[in-house]
């Protein structure tokens, strides 16, 4: 459905350069969801706006739906859907009026486009706020209706840019909603986005991109495993016992018991799963150690992305104070 | 989704495609107007507050030669005045558009590439004629007369118009070429002011320095200003018997050449580099 080799977009300012993309390579298969990942100014937005034909890239080579992103960008207009950050709705018109808008066009006839516009807004808990202006709707519905405007065309690849940045915890499950019943009719879809849990959440596989490129990609799980499987993390209560607890866990475990002093934290790699954790348990109780907490912990996308992106290897004590 | 057909991408080259679009677009705009009035309200005070000023405060200091109402003198200026913040009004409402994405989900979707500036200037025009009607009602209400013929008069609301059409263009061209809304307003405030104030708007252009004169003559401001005045019979002192006294409605038609000519061809060239 896409492919894209060597992407390259420099901005260019008063200031100087800005290599936006610098080789970027991407490949998404009809009806599957990818999800690009990284953080602020890794060049996602500017992945989207090439593949959605609003910026021209200044390397490389990209097509989407098998139309070339620089020389037949209106055909691939017309089988794309975008919605995000950068692509907006009318806040002075109303829910229905925009789509009724958008829905023509994409050139559907004035009887489909109103058609297509109630079907969407019924889709997507709209139709109660159909004819208010959008000035008045929540975060979460102006998403959603913008989501509905990037779906009246019915295209086959949606691109979404961070659709939920900002939304609170409610509108952004509603939001995964929509977004996981768009997946399952079997649209292609390119989701950006900063929150881990979002990518692992609904994408097939994740893509990891910084400075401009892709530094991993895989499953969720596949990128998991590349820093490692199941860790035991122990927090015991008196710092006297980090010793005592370390040669217990050393005993009970095959890893390297990593200690953090400060939050007298316990972290070791372990391949026995809960089973070891009981016997940690037991045996740290026998010591008479006091814990304050205990479990096995799979890494999280968190764990992959600063791995990933070099910044774990930075976080010293302090930063690990900071964050807990 | 393997069984579904692919949808046929639209043929959105023809010229039924980019008035059709386009038309879209002039409808969108349209609509925003009446949802927030201000916008309109406050162009309406703010030409209605010229004519106030000058009609009963300067007005009275302002002699004409060759006689006439001052108030009858002034109104056509004022419709020029306001129809060349036109540019205004465009370049705003681009800017807007631009930062809000909407820009950005127009050029994602099948449309005519024209469509998103045909509609805008269209609807601008539109716009600035129903701004003319209630400024000729209040010009209508301190004394202002057409004393020509039904097709006189409409000749000149069409000099206006198209002149506010030629304005627009301008304004897209400014408006695609600024950061914010209020560097577009700052930008157009500061260059259309003094365009309306060196001109033969508020005073007869004899009372002006003599190296101001033909500045003021050449003016597009002043040339619809007079073109419209001779149309309506309203009254024009001129200065001397040049070009711009005796042709203001040809030398009207070519500033809306010119002005086109040149503000349209880069209001498209900006418009297609956006996506550099």
């Amino acid at each position: 459905m896409i492919t894209a080799e060597g992407l390259v977009k420099i901005y260019r300012s008063r200031s100087g350069e800005v290599r936006a993309l610098n080789g970027l390579d991407l490949t998404i298969a009809e009806g599957t969801v990818l999800g690009l990942l990284g953080p602020n100014g890794a060049g996602k937005t500017t992945t989207v706006r090439v593949l959605a034909t609003l910026l021209r890239p200044d390397g490389g080579h990209a097509t989407v739906a098998g139309y070339d992103v620089v020389r037949q960008a209106q055909q691939i207009r017309s089988v794309i859907g975008l919605s995000g950050q950068y692509a907006a709705v009318d806040e002075n018109l109303t829910g229905r009026e925009n789509l009724v808008m958008f829905g023509r066009l994409y050139q559907l006839s004035r009887a489909e486009a109103r058609r297509r516009a109630d079907e969407l807004l019924e889709q997507f808990d709209l139709a109660d706020a159909a004819n208010r202006t959008v000035k008045t709707y929540s975060g979460g519905m102006r998403r959603r209706l913008d989501l509905a405007s990037a779906l009246s065309g019915r295209p086959r690849l949606l691109f979404l840019d961070e659709p939920t940045t900002g939304l609170d915890p409610r509108s952004r499950l509603a939001m995964w909603a929509v977004i996981r019943d768009r997946v399952r009719e079997g649209t292609t879809l390119l989701l950006t986005t900063q929150y881990l849990e979002e990518a692992d959440e609904l994408a097939h596989s994740i893509a990891v991109v910084d400075h401009g490129r892709i530094i991993a990609r895989g499953t969720a799980d596949e990128l998991k495993s590349q820093v490692g499987g199941e860790r035991i993390e122990v927090v015991v209560h008196d710092r006297d016992a980090i010793a005592r607890a370390v040669e217990i866990i050393g005993r009970d475990t095959d890893g390297e018991c990593a200690v953090d002093e400060h939050t007298r934290r316990l972290t070791v790699p372990t391949s026995g799963g809960a089973q070891r954790l009981v016997q940690v348990v037991r045996d740290l109780d026998q010591a008479k150690i006091a814990i304050d907490d205990i479990g096995l912990r799979r890494p999280t996308l968190d764990d992959v992305f600063l791995t990933l992106t070099g910044h774990a290897a930075e976080i010293t004590p302090d930063d690990e104070d900071k964050n807990s | 989704m393997t069984a579904t057909k692919l949808q046929a991408p639209a043929a959105t080259g023809g010229l039924r495609n980019a008035i059709s679009d386009g038309l879209i677009v002039t409808e969108r705009n349209l609509k925003r107007i009446p949802r927030i009035p201000e916008l309109a309200i406050f162009a309406i005070l703010q030409s209605v507050m010229f004519v106030l000023l000058f009609a009963f405060v300067f007005g009275g200091a302002i002699p004409l030669p060759g006689g006439g109402s001052y108030r009858e003198f002034l109104l056509p200026g004022i419709f020029a005045q306001t129809i060349a913040f036109a540019a205004a009004t465009t370049a705003i409402g681009i800017t807007d558009d631009i930062n809000k994405g909407i820009l950005d989900r127009f050029r994602s979707l099948p449309m005519a590439r024209s469509a998103v500036l045909s509609g805008r200037t269209l609807s601008d025009v539109i716009y600035n004629g129903g701004i003319l009607v209630v400024l000729m009602l209040s010009g209508l209400a301190v004394g202002w007369r057409v004393h020509s013929s039904v097709l006189e008069f409409l000749a000149g609301v069409g000099l206006l118009l198209l002149f506010s059409f030629a304005m627009s263009w301008v304004g897209v061209w400014l408006g695609l070429s600024v950061p914010t809304v209020e560097v577009a307003q700052q930008v157009s405030f500061t260059t259309i002011f003094p365009l309306t104030f060196l001109s033969n708007i508020f005073v007869p252009p004899q009372t002006l320095p003599s190296w101001l004169q033909p500045v003021a003559e050449w003016n597009p401001a002043s040339v619809l200003t007079s073109a419209v005045r001779e149309l309506w019979g309203n009254p024009n002192p001129y200065v001397g018997n040049g070009f711009p006294a005796g042709q203001p409605v040809l030398l009207t038609l070519i500033w809306v050449v010119i002005l086109l000519a040149v503000f349209a061809p880069l209001a498209v060239r900006r418009y297609r580099s956006m996506s550099r």
